[in-house]
């Protein structure tokens, strides 16, 4: 079936199975290989896309649900214009906060939709009281809310420094 | 994951006019029907798409002061939703604790209410036996892996739990279902929408075929000052629950006027602990009142060869989250 995806400002059209996942979609059509096919199952993030600006597993969804959303994968995080790279992957390559890479383009998509979420005031598991605004972006909150992105390297610590670099600097 | 067809439904009317024929899902969220899929657990021929339908996806204020949640409404928006935090915190807090941001992203409330098990046996198509995936197949976790199974409600042909976080603490806020099918609208008492395994450990729910959810309805919030929502579980975050309390009570001073307590990670279904609530309705908050009704909560409980833990787990989760939300931890 024909479908129209419009990825990183681009539009796109693909005649897809209707059981392709987004996923799919994004790297055996749209020939954008930057995000990563780890699991499969929702299970390691490093799928993560941002549609209409809310992160999403894109294993997990049928690419054809996503016609008329804004899609935005890792290619599409730094700044065309100017090809200057965004704040949190500046940060990354700042914190050295991967090792083997295959995790990083979900954990950025991922990241960069965490610090708008903060920004808006959502709440988290560890949020003390969800009836208030949580006061500021702790590491506990960072790795609570990274929950979904896993690591094989263990580059976590390194990952919590690069997201709270960057939302003291966007606060 | 096998070939399917797709249709994108654009209201109610049309949704359940097309799940009539067989073999058609409706598709939400999809988080937990995909993955069914891929593990060539679920095997639907048609997916009708409801994402569309205009009018599931907002939260609205009903006239008895209670709240309205449209089935396509994303768990990350009703965690979110000022009305939600702000008059039912134990809720918000629930779905929290549930899956991860990206989940809680796609996830809808009504695809919420049908998530199915995650007994390993259930998923894993490489174990023959499993009644809930194939009935009249046997259950091998009775007498195999059983650390995430149930101690309560369970039968012989099936020990499985309801995974949900959000519907422990729907069940202890006593919410409302609403559907609609081909018999026309009806409402379904939260507590007889979940169903036990009993011989019929393939059917989850008390939803007929071809009906859909469009929304569950919250009564007027009397516990946003005294709630908690504790999760145990096997990892700091995005696991599933081992044992979790849905703690809401009505204080007078140090008295519970009133209590309400689910538990979730222990049953087939979302567990009211009735005979605990009774035990705390009008004592005095104090951590002997807590154990002594929390061991009510397990008078029935049979664990199986890796879960006897559970029992005093749960026991002891309630007396946290009660004291929790009484204000006394």
């Amino acid at each position: 079936m024909p479908v129209k995806l419009t990825i990183n400002g681009h539009a796109y059209e693909m005649q897809l199975e209707a059981r392709t996942t987004l996923l799919d979609a994004l790297r055996e059509y749209a020939s954008l290989t930057g995000t990563k096919k780890g699991c499969d199952r929702g299970q390691c993030g490093a799928c993560t896309v941002i549609a209409n600006g809310r992160r999403i597993n894109s294993c997990l969804t049928l690419a054809v649900m996503h016609e008329g959303e804004s899609i935005v994968t890792v290619e599409g995080l730094a700044n065309a214009q100017t090809l200057s790279l965004s704040l949190i992957q500046k940060a990354f390559i700042d914190h050295d906060a991967f090792q083997c890479g295959f995790c990083t383009s979900g954990q950025l998509c991922s990241a960069t939709a965490l610090i708008d979420e903060f920004h808006a005031g959502d709440a988290s598991a560890v949020t003390a009281d969800v009836r208030f605004r949580p006061p500021q972006l702790s590491d506990d909150e960072i790795r609570e809310r990274m929950s979904g992105n896993i690591c094989r390297c263990g580059a976590y610590p390194n990952i919590v420094a690069a997201v709270k670099t960057v939302a003291l600097v966007k606060a | 994951m096998d070939a399917i067809s797709y249709e994108r439904a654009t209201d109610v009317g049309a949704a359940i006019k097309a799940a009539q024929q067989p073999g058609v899902t409706f598709i939400g969220g999809g988080t937990n029907l995909l993955d069914l899929m891929k593990g060539g657990v679920a095997r639907p021929m048609k997916l009708v798409d409801i994402t569309h339908i205009p009018g599931l996806n907002t939260v609205s204020e009903l006239p008895d002061g209670g709240l309205r949640i449209g089935a396509l409404v994303r768990n990350s928006d009703a965690a979110n939703h000022t009305w939600i935090r702000a008059r039912y915190p134990l809720l918000s807090q629930a779905f929290l604790a549930g899956a991860s941001a990206q989940l809680r992203n796609m996830a809808t409330v009504g695809g919420n209410l049908m998530q199915r098990t995650r007994c390993y046996y259930f998923y894993d198509t490489g174990f023959p036996q499993c009644n809930k995936r194939t009935p009249g197949s046997g259950c091998a976790a009775i007498e195999g892996n059983s650390r995430i199974h149930a101690i309560l409600g369970a039968s012989s042909q099936c020990i499985a739990t309801n995974p949900s976080d959000m519907n422990v603490a729907l069940a202890a806020l006593e919410a409302v279902v609403h559907v609609n099918g081909p018999q026309g609208e009806r409402t379904i008492p939260f507590a007889e929408f979940h169903r036990l395994p009993g011989d019929r450990p393939e059917v989850d729910t008390t939803l007929q075929a071809g009906e859909l959810i469009t929304s569950v309805d919250l009564p007027p919030p009397l516990f946003a000052q005294h709630s908690h929502y504790l999760k145990v579980r096997d990892r700091a975050s995005y696991a599933f629950a081992l044992v979790s309390v849905a703690a809401a009570l009505q204080m007078d001073g140090n008295t519970m006027k009133t209590a309400r307590i689910a538990l979730g990670g222990v049953a087939h279904k979302p567990w009211r602990a009735t005979a605990t609530e009774q035990a705390l309705n009008g004592q005095p908050l104090s951590r002997d009142t807590l154990r002594s009704a929390a061991a009510l909560a397990v008078r029935d409980a049979r664990s199986y060869r890796e879960n006897g833990f559970k029992i005093e787990l749960a026991q002891r989760a309630i007396v946290r989250a009660v004291s929790t939300a009484g204000g006394m931890a």
